[in-house]
């Protein structure tokens, strides 16, 4: 252990709580991305704010950057330690600190787990919208960190939609209170942009969290398709006839076959094409009369199948199938690479095919579930990361894909974030002047860009852009 | 997937990742390697919040993905084995939550239990929990006399008035504090008429329904031989006649789990044997560690006779709840907490048939506790070789049964048995905690 700075970091927070042997700090190599691998030079366990912000300040004093991680089940290797950073593993903080069910707020330490939340308030008649695939894991401050979304938030809304006000710590170790869950938004909205910053701005600690009461009632629906297209032709009947449906999610062939082998079965038909669940929540009447309006669609595109949850436990299974799906995808690959492009959810059925056509051409296994409701596309593609070819293959399809998704007037990604992976496709989707403006901002929060460096912005492209700009000028979208 | 990938491994169909034949199980290092590789774990991260190191810690080597991520690494070579690598390992309670969280399939269990019998040939454990294991594992849980010899010093060392001694001076607590917090967990030990040895055979109860045989295990019968009693009494009332092979032995679960896989065939083979001398409709226990390792003797041992073997091994309650349960005789209003022990929900799959047992019961009354499913901290021996994480990953546990007040605490496990009947008494709870079958009037 001669590594000064890990002794100093013992110090401050005792030997059991800073990891520096090579065996402690390989698990920390890579997140739910496992294509970018970099361990970092030491991880620390905080317990509370003040830790936090002790950790920062030293790091701040020594000049080291850092890199914050939850649960590490981000999807663009965004708590992937670059450039020797520290690694600052908040699993520890997760109290649930307040629960309002009055003011329906709660107030939870970051590393409180996305479904340890609603369990906790479920109690209250609440919940807490936004449910990544991965809420039984993932973090609340993940979450923050990637403003990330989830089939129901089609009706609810992504993450900052949902959290109020964020306790942070700057990258300076400083701590400042981002929004207010009381007043309204008066001057800038420092925590709408911390959400989503994906922990380029600072550490956030604490999240005063929005809960929204349970619905009177939900009917979910599953239908059955011959075809994929089919299945995505529905949807975009259901949103061009303005059903207004808590989620609607897409499951392909592969997919419903990885899931049906799973400990997650849902009960999917396996000679379907695809299939669609469509959930409708609100009051009674109102989801009974909907639910007839989304049979109809269906049946129009030619449903092979139509089925309603009778309870609630075939409702939670048909859930846990979709939710499990990235999962059970382990089964048919050894490495999979999963996407988030957004597309207008009107050209879902070409972008789809599109996909499929691509992976055809570089000869790859393509599974596809998705966000459909929303438009936003998660293609799995499967491969087997020791082989150079092979994943050269994965990568260029990849860009491929986002290409195709940008030409229709579609985003690099839904709710997994840029990370690592991404940021060298961010010139396709902006200009130098909008980089540099995305820069300028980092810089406010983060003049030494220490907080999880190398993602987001290409960094050293950033300092060449800003160099390469006459001061003052704007970037425009 | 990809053709060149399908063609890099013809024994697939196109494109399928190379999974291990069904029915395959770990039993070198490349296979190993292969199996971390393909067989299936994709770094998703969903059995985190499951496993309770991992809740306790917070540290990813603590956690399933960690653990595996490093019996790969170390599998490939890409990891020279260190202090800490063991560790991760050594943490583990192969509890098996992870199993039921991954979507992928994971067979953790089966990792696990490779890489520590690797591990434990490559540095054997040393220290006080080395010396403890070595002589449990070779020297007494395969052997029934020594084992009993080693009980009857325990209970004079209860009933001469020495354990009070030693409680009362604190000397222990102070000159070795470890061993003191495991003297701690020493349950009172029966005397030797109540362990005495049972009868070979115990007829059914009118019409006879089946025929079963029944495992006693290593340290379950003489320190829990009303446990034993119990079972056979309501194997025997239920219609079904009891035989107790007397060269059956342990069956082995520790001595795989904690990574003495050889010691561990051994016993096995020597189950086989008593088992399957005569014909039996079912081997039936009513210990969830022993039922799991006993249905998993195939990953262990080759051949015909360990699948027959484990085909019949049944948990007592799935047994009686699988055949129909004829009615049960009423007994005191009970308001009872079922503790879903590992081995029994994650390992055998198995946690509707207790509740049903239960509640077939009449007066007894399941109130449902937070963490009911959790682990307790038990896990075999675990809690004597870990007892910093044992206590903090037991200790939610006793405080949400102090929460609903139960008039009993249940669970199928003798180890959780012990280990929440401690904790019960250290938080001064005077909760009894009893086997289900117990419940059974
Ligand atoms: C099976 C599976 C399904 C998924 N499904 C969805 C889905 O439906 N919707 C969705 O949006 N995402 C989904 N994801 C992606 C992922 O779960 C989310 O991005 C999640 O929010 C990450 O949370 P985490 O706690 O794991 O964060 P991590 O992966 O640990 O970190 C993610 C990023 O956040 C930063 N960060 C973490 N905590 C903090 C903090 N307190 N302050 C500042 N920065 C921080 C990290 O530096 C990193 O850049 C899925 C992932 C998997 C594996
Ligand atoms: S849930 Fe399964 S696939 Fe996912 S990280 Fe855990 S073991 Fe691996
Ligand atoms: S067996 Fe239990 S302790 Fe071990 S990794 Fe799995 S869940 Fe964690």
């Amino acid at each position: 252990m001669s590594d000064p700075l890990v002794r100093a970091l013992q110090e401050l927070l005792g030997p059991q709580r800073v990891l520096a042997t090579r065996g402690e700090l390989l698990v920390y190599e890579c997140d739910g991305l496992t294509q970018f691998k970099s361990a970092p030079r030491c991880a620390v366990l905080p317990h509370s704010t003040e830790d936090v912000q002790a950790i920062l300040h030293l790091l701040h004093r020594e000049r080291t950057p850092f890199v914050a991680r939850g649960a590490g089940t981000g999807l663009s290797g965004g708590a992937i330690a670059q450039r020797d950073a520290v690694l600052i593993e908040l699993s520890r903080m997760k109290q649930i600190l307040e629960i309002d069910p009055v003011d329906r707020i709660a107030r939870v330490e970051v590393g409180v787990v996305n479904a340890e939340l609603s369990k906790a308030v479920k109690p209250y008649g609440l919940f807490y919208a936004p449910d990544p695939s991965s809420q039984t894991a993932c973090t609340l401050g993940g979450n923050a960190a990637e403003n990330s979304g989830g089939p129901h938030c089609l009706k609810y809304g992504n993450t900052t939609r949902h959290m109020l006000a964020l306790e942070v710590v700057l990258p300076d170790g400083t701590r400042e209170t981002l929004g207010d869950p009381f007043a309204g938004s008066a001057g800038y909205d420092l925590r709408g942009l911390f959400i989503g910053s994906e922990g380029t701005l600072g550490i956030a600690t604490e999240i005063t969290v929005r809960l929204c009461p349970q619905p009177e009632s939900v009917v979910t629906l599953l239908a059955a398709f011959e075809t994929l297209d089919a299945a995505c032709r529905a949807v975009s009947d259901l949103i061009a006839r303005g059903v207004q449906a808590s989620a609607i999610e897409i499951l392909d062939q592969r997919t419903i076959d990885a899931v049906e082998s799973s400990v997650f079965r849902a009960g999917y038909p396996r000679n379907a094409g695809a299939v669609l669940l469509v959930e409708l929540d609100g009051p009674a009447i109102e989801t009974a009369e909907d639910a007839e309006r989304v049979e109809a669609i269906a049946r129009a595109n030619h449903a092979i199948l139509l089925q309603r949850a009778a309870d609630e436990e075939q409702r939670m299974k048909l859930w846990k199938g979709r939710k499990g799906a990235f999962g059970a995808m382990g089964r048919v690959a050894p490495d999979l690479y999963v996407q988030d492009a957004v597309v207008p959810r009107t050209r879902l059925p070409e972008v789809v095919r599109g996909i499929g056509e691509i992976c055809d051409k570089y000869r790859l296994r393509l599974a596809n579930v998705f966000h459909a409701g929303e438009g936003n596309l998660h293609p799995n593609i499967a491969y087997d990361g020791t082989r150079a070819e092979e994943v050269e293959r994965v990568h260029e399809a990849g860009r491929e894909i986002f290409e195709l998704c940008i030409s229709v007037g579609g985003s690099l990604s839904g709710e997994h974030g840029i990370g690592l992976e991404k940021r060298e496709f961010m010139h396709l989707l902006y200009s130098p002047e909008d980089l540099a403006t995305f820069c300028r901002v980092r810089e406010a929060f983060d003049p030494l860009r220490l907080a999880n460096p190398e993602k987001v912005l290409p960094v050293h492209a950033c300092l060449e852009l800003r160099s390469a700009l006459p001061s003052g000028e704007r970037g425009t979208r | 997937m990809s053709e060149s990938m399908a063609n890099a491994r013809p024994a697939t169909a196109c494109g399928e990742a190379p999974r291990p034949p069904e029915g395959a199980h770990v039993a070198t290092r490349e296979q190993l390697a292969h199996w971390t590789r393909s067989l299936d774990c994709i770094h998703c991260g969903l059995c985190l919040s499951s496993c309770p190191t991992y809740q306790v810690t917070g540290r990813e080597n603590a956690s399933p993905r960690g653990r595996i991520y490093l019996m790969r690494a170390v599998a490939e070579g890409r990891l020279e084995p260190d202090a800490s690598y063991t560790q991760a390992l050594d943490e583990c309670l192969v509890c098996r939550n992870c199993e039921t969280a991954c979507p992928s399939g994971v067979r953790f269990g089966e990792l696990m239990e490779f890489a520590r019998d690797e591990e434990k040939k490559r540095v054997p454990p040393r220290g006080l929990a080395g010396f403890v294991e070595r002589i449990a594992f070779r020297h007494v849980l395969p052997k029934r006399r020594v084992l009993g010899a080693l009980l009857g010093t325990l209970r004079l060392y209860q009933r001469s008035g020495v354990q009070t001694l030693v409680r009362k001076s604190g000397l222990l607590r102070r000159l070795a504090p470890q061993l003191a917090a495991r003297e701690a967990l020493l349950p009172v030990i029966p005397s030797r008429r109540e362990r005495a040895p049972l009868l070979e055979r115990y007829p059914a109860h009118g019409e006879r329904r089946a025929t079963v045989g029944f495992l006693t295990g290593c340290v379950m019968h003489p320190l829990m031989p009303e446990v034993h009693r119990a079972t056979i009494r309501v194997l025997n009332d239920q219609g079904f006649d009891v035989v107790v092979p007397p060269s059956q032995g342990c069956c082995g679960a520790l001595h795989f789990h904690f990574g003495h896989a050889d010691e561990g065939k051994e016993l096995a083979r020597a189950n086989l044997r008593a088992f399957l001398r005569e014909p039996l409709d079912a081997i039936v226990n009513n210990s969830a560690g022993c039922g799991a390792a006993m249905k998993e003797y195939p990953h262990q041992l080759e051949g015909e006779e360990a699948r027959r073997f484990s085909s019949l091994v049944r948990d007592v309650s799935e047994f009686l709840v699988e055949r129909g349960l004829r009615p049960i005789a009423p007994g005191p209003k009970l308001r009872v907490a079922y503790d879903e022990p590992c081995h029994l929900i994650h390992a055998q799959k198995i946690s509707a048939a207790p509740k049903q047992l239960l509640r077939a019961i009449p007066g007894v009354e399941l109130i449902p506790f937070d963490g009911q499913e959790s682990c307790c901290g038990a896990a075999g021996i675990y809690n004597l070789v870990q007892p910093t994480l044992a206590d903090a990953i037991l200790s939610p546990k006793i405080a949400a049964i102090a929460k609903v007040r139960p008039d009993v605490v249940v669970t199928g496990n003798p180890g959780c048995l012990m280990q929440i009947k401690n904790g019960l008494a250290a938080a001064g709870l005077a909760i009894p905690v009893k086997h289900p079958i117990e419940l059974v009037p």
